[in-house]
C-alpha cells in the first residue's frame, strides 16, 4: 500500500502539531530539573527525593499553578546522576539547554557540589534537597540555596541533645566508642565528634573505622566489649548501620545507649522490620514536626500510596516548594527575578521542626534536625522539647 | 595485642564467616573451576536468590530454612534455563562469548532487581536470628553455625556427585575433552546446562542460609562475588574441598586481619594470602576434581 498525503491530511497534521504551542501560550510552563541518583547504591534515597519533588509539583499544579504567572504549570525534567558528579553536572547543562528555570537535587553532597557549580555557570537557582556538606553553601555561589541544615549545625545540635538527655538522666554516659565507615562522610563525622564529645563530659575510648561494605561486625563488637563503653556512636551507611546494631544486640554488649548523627540506617523501615533490635536506638536526624497535623497527614498520604516514608521525601517536597514560592513572589521564572526572591525568602516549611526561615549566603539559618528515638516500632521525637512527642528512654533497658 | 579470648573468638568467627564464603564459592568452583565459564552473573544470581528467599519469608511467611530445598530446586531450574535459553545460545560455546553473555546478564539482572525491588535494603526477622550458643566467653550466633554446617554437607555432597555418579563423570569428561566426550555419547551443551544449573542451585541454598543474618539489596551480590572468585582460585579450580578450605582460610584471614590491622587495613590480608598461594602453589591448595 502506498501512502498518499492529501491536502486535508497535511492540514490536519499541521493543526495537531500546532496545538501544543497554542496550549502553551495559554498556560505557560516552568521547567524544573530534578537531579538525583536513581540507580546505584543511593538509588533508594534518590528515588525518595524525586518522589517528594513530584508530589510538590502535583500539589502546586493541582492548586492552580503559579498564580502570579497566569497559572503557569510546573514541568519536571528528570535526571539520573547515578553516583557520578560529572554526570550530575552534565545533566544540569542538558536541562539548562532544555529551558529549565531552576533545579533541585541531588541527595548526596558530592553530586550536589558538582551540580550546583554547573548551575552557577548559568546563574540558575539550585534548591538543595539534601546533602549536608557545609561547603555546599560556603563557596559563595549566589544561585545555591539550602532550606535544610548543614553538617556543622547538625553536629552542634546533636551534642546539645546528647548533653541534655544525659544530664536529665543523671549523666550515666561517661565514655564512648565511635564506629565509623572509612570514607569522607564517616571519617569527618567521627573526627568532629571526637573533638566535641569531651566538652560535654564524654571521654572517647576508641575510634574504630571500617570499610563499606563490611560483611561482618563480630570483630568490632568484640573490641567494643573489651573497651566497655557506656555509649556507641555510629556513623556509617544503612547496611552497615543495621548489621552493626544487630551484632551489638546479639553479642549482648551492655550499653546505656546507641546513638548516631544522621544515622544511615535509622528509619521507619528499620523500626518496623527489626523491632527487637531497633528499640530505643537514638539518632539526631531530619524528621517532621509531629505536633503539626499536616505532617502526619503527609506521612499517611505517602504510606497509603504504598511508599515507605522517609525524611528525604519531605526534603524533596520542600526543595521544590521553596523554588515555586520564589516564582510566585517574583511573578516570573526569570533568574534575574527569582534569585533575589530566593535570597529574601522567608518561606516556612510548616511540617518541619524549624525556626523562622532566613537565608544567609544561601543557607537557611532556622534549619535544624531533631533528637529521635525508635520507640515501639515507630520514630519518636525526643529533643528539643518544643517539638517532642515522647520522653527519651535513657538509659536503655539492659539487653 | 588483644587478649587471647578475643583472638580465639575472632578465629572462631572467621571460620564461621568462611563457611558462608565457601557456600557462595561452591557453585562458582563448578561453573568457573571445572567448566571455565567466567560467570560474571554469579553475584547477580545470588542477589536474585536472596530476593526470592526474602519474598518467601516476608510475603508468604515461609522460614528461609524451610524454603531451602524449594529455593535450591528453583535456582537449579533457573540456572539450567538461563544456560540453555540464553548463555549457551548467545555464546555458541565460545569463551569470550560466554564472558560477554554472563556480563550482559548481570547488568540486566541488577537493573531488573532495581526496578522490581527498588534500591532499598531488606532484612527479615526470624525467631532464631539473635539466638546464640554460649561457648566459654564466646557467644556464637546460631544462623552462622547452621550455614557453616550446611556448607560442609553441600561440599561433601557435590564432591560425591562429581566423583561417584555418571553425571559427575560426564561433567569432568566435558571439561577435559569436549570432543572426546561427544564421541562417547555425551551431549556437551546438556552437560554445560546441568553444571550451570547445579552451580546456581548452590546459590539458592546459600541465599536461604545467608538471609537470617544478612541483608539483601540489588547490590548485595558484589559483596560476595570477588571473595568467591578468590576462594575458588585459592582452593584450587574446581575442587570442592578446596572451596571449603579456601573459604575458611579467607574468613580467618579477614577476621584476624581486622583484629590486628583494623577494619580499614584488615582486608589486605585476603589479597596477601592469595598472592602468597599463587606464588608458592600456583594450582591452588587442592587438586581439582578432574
Amino acid at each position: 500500500m502506498t501512502a498518499t498525503i492529501t491536502r486535508r491530511t497535511a492540514l490536519t497534521a499541521a493543526a495537531t502539531l500546532a496545538m501544543p504551542a497554542v496550549l502553551r501560550a495559554e498556560a505557560p510552563v516552568v521547567k524544573l530539573g530534578l537531579i538525583h541518583p536513581m540507580t546505584g547504591p543511593l538509588a533508594f534515597a534518590g528515588g525518595q527525593c524525586r518522589l517528594g519533588a513530584t508530589m510538590a509539583i502535583a500539589d502546586v499544579n493541582g492548586s492552580g499553578g503559579i498564580k502570579s504567572m497566569g497559572g503557569a504549570k510546573i514541568e519536571a525534567l528528570l535526571g539520573d546522576a547515578q553516583l557520578k558528579p560529572e554526570l550530575a553536572a552534565s545533566l544540569v547543562d542538558q536541562f539548562a539547554e532544555a529551558g529549565a528555570a531552576g533545579f533541585t537535587g541531588a541527595y548526596s553532597s558530592s553530586l550536589g557540589l558538582a551540580a550546583t557549580q554547573a548551575a552557577a555557570k548559568y546563574d540558575l537557582p539550585f534548591s538543595i534537597d539534601s546533602g549536608v556538606a557545609d561547603s555546599l553553601t560556603t563557596r559563595g555561589l549566589a544561585n545555591t540555596f539550602r532550606l535544610f541544615p548543614g553538617a556543622s549545625t547538625t553536629v552542634d545540635g546533636a551534642m546539645g541533645e546528647l548533653a541534655g538527655v544525659n544530664k536529665a538522666a543523671g549523666s550515666p554516659v561517661k565514655t564512648a566508642v565511635l564506629v565509623h565507615e572509612n570514607s569522607e562522610f564517616g571519617t569527618n563525622t567521627a573526627n568532629v565528634l571526637k573533638e566535641k564529645l569531651p566538652s560535654i563530659g564524654i571521654e572517647v575510648l576508641e575510634i574504630m573505622p571500617h570499610a563499606t561494605p563490611t560483611r561482618d561486625f563480630s570483630n568490632i563488637v568484640l573490641r567494643i566489649r573489651e573497651k566497655k563503653p557506656d555509649l556507641v556512636i555510629l556513623s556509617n551507611y544503612a547496611n552497615e548501620y543495621v548489621l552493626l546494631i544487630r551484632t551489638l544486640v546479639q553479642q549482648r554488649v551492655p550499653l546505656v545507649a546507641m546513638f548516631s548523627v544522621l544515622g544511615g540506617g535509622f528509619s521507619l523501615k528499620f523500626a518496623k522490620e527489626q523491632p527487637e533490635i531497633s528499640e530505643n536506638v537514638m539518632d539526631y536526624n531530619h524528621w517532621f514536626n509531629p505536633r503539626v497535623p499536616a505532617s502526619l497527614a503527609f506521612r499517611k498520604k505517602v504510606e497509603d500510596a504504598g511508599n515507605t516514608f522517609t525524611w528525604e521525601i519531605l526534603f524533596g517536597y520542600y526543595a521544590v516548594r521553596l523554588l515555586t514560592d520564589a516564582f510566585e513572589r517574583a511573578g516570573s521564572a526569570d533568574k534575574a527575578k527569582t534569585l533575589p526572591a530566593l535570597a529574601a525568602s522567608t518561606y516556612y516549611p510548616d511540617m518541619l521542626p524549624y525556626g523562622p526561615t532566613k537565608f544567609v549566603s544561601g543557607q537557611n539559618q532556622g534549619a535544624q534536625a531533631s533528637g529521635l528515638q525508635i520507640q515501639h516500632g515507630d520514630i519518636a521525637v525526643i529533643w528539643p522539647e518544643q517539638f517532642a512527642n515522647a520522653k527519651p528512654v535513657f538509659p536503655r533497658p539492659k539487653i | 595485642m588483644p587478649p587471647l579470648d578475643i583472638v580465639l573468638a575472632a578465629i572462631v568467627n572467621g571460620v564461621l564467616t568462611g563457611g558462608v564464603y565457601a557456600l557462595v564459592a561452591l557453585g562458582l568452583t563448578l561453573i568457573y573451576g571445572v567448566l571455565h565459564i567466567v560467570n560474571f552473573a554469579h553475584g547477580s544470581l545470588l542477589m536474585l536468590a536472596m530476593f526470592g528467599c526474602w519474598l518467601f519469608s516476608a510475603q508468604l511467611g515461609i522460614d528461609p530454612y524451610v524454603a531451602l530445598p524449594g529455593m535450591t530446586l528453583i535456582a537449579f531450574a533457573a540456572g539450567w534455563s538461563l544456560y540453555a535459553g540464553i548463555i549457551g545460545r548467545v555464546s555458541r560455546g565460545d569463551d569470550r562469548g560466554i564472558l560477554l553473555a554472563t556480563l550482559g546478564l548481570a547488568v540486566v539482572l541488577d537493573n531488573l532487581a532495581l526496578v522490581l525491588f527498588t534500591g532499598d535494603t531488606r532484612t527479615i526477622d526470624t525467631p532464631y536470628s539473635f539466638d546464640v550458643v554460649e561457648f566459654g566467653p564466646m557467644l556464637i550466633p546460631v544462623p552462622k553455625l547452621v550455614s557453616f554446617a550446611v556448607a560442609l554437607v553441600l561440599a561433601a555432597l557435590l564432591w560425591a556427585f562429581m566423583t561417584r555418579t555418571d553425571h559427575g563423570r560426564a561433567i569432568r569428561a566435558v571439561a577435559r575433552e569436549p570432543d572426546g566426550a561427544r564421541l562417547v555419547g555425551i551431549d556437551p551443551p546438556r552437560i554445560f546446562a546441568l553444571s550451570y544449573g547445579i552451580g546456581i542451585a548452590c546459590l539458592g541454598a546459600a541465599a536461604c542460609l545467608l538471609l537470617p543474618s544478612f541483608y539483601v539489596s540489588p547490590q548485595v551480590g558484589n559483596t560476595f562475588v570477588l571473595v568467591a572468585f578468590t576462594v575458588v582460585v585459592l582452593g584450587g579450580m574446581g575442587s570442592f574441598p578446596g572451596a571449603v578450605v579456601g573459604g575458611l582460610l579467607v574468613g580467618v584471614t579477614e577476621s584476624l586481619g581486622g583484629l590486628f590491622l583494623g577494619e580499614s587495613l584488615g582486608p589486605i590480608g585476603i589479597p596477601l594470602v592469595f598472592v602468597a598461594v599463587l606464588l608458592l602453589r600456583p594450582s591452588g591448595l587442592f587438586k581439582a576434581a578432574r
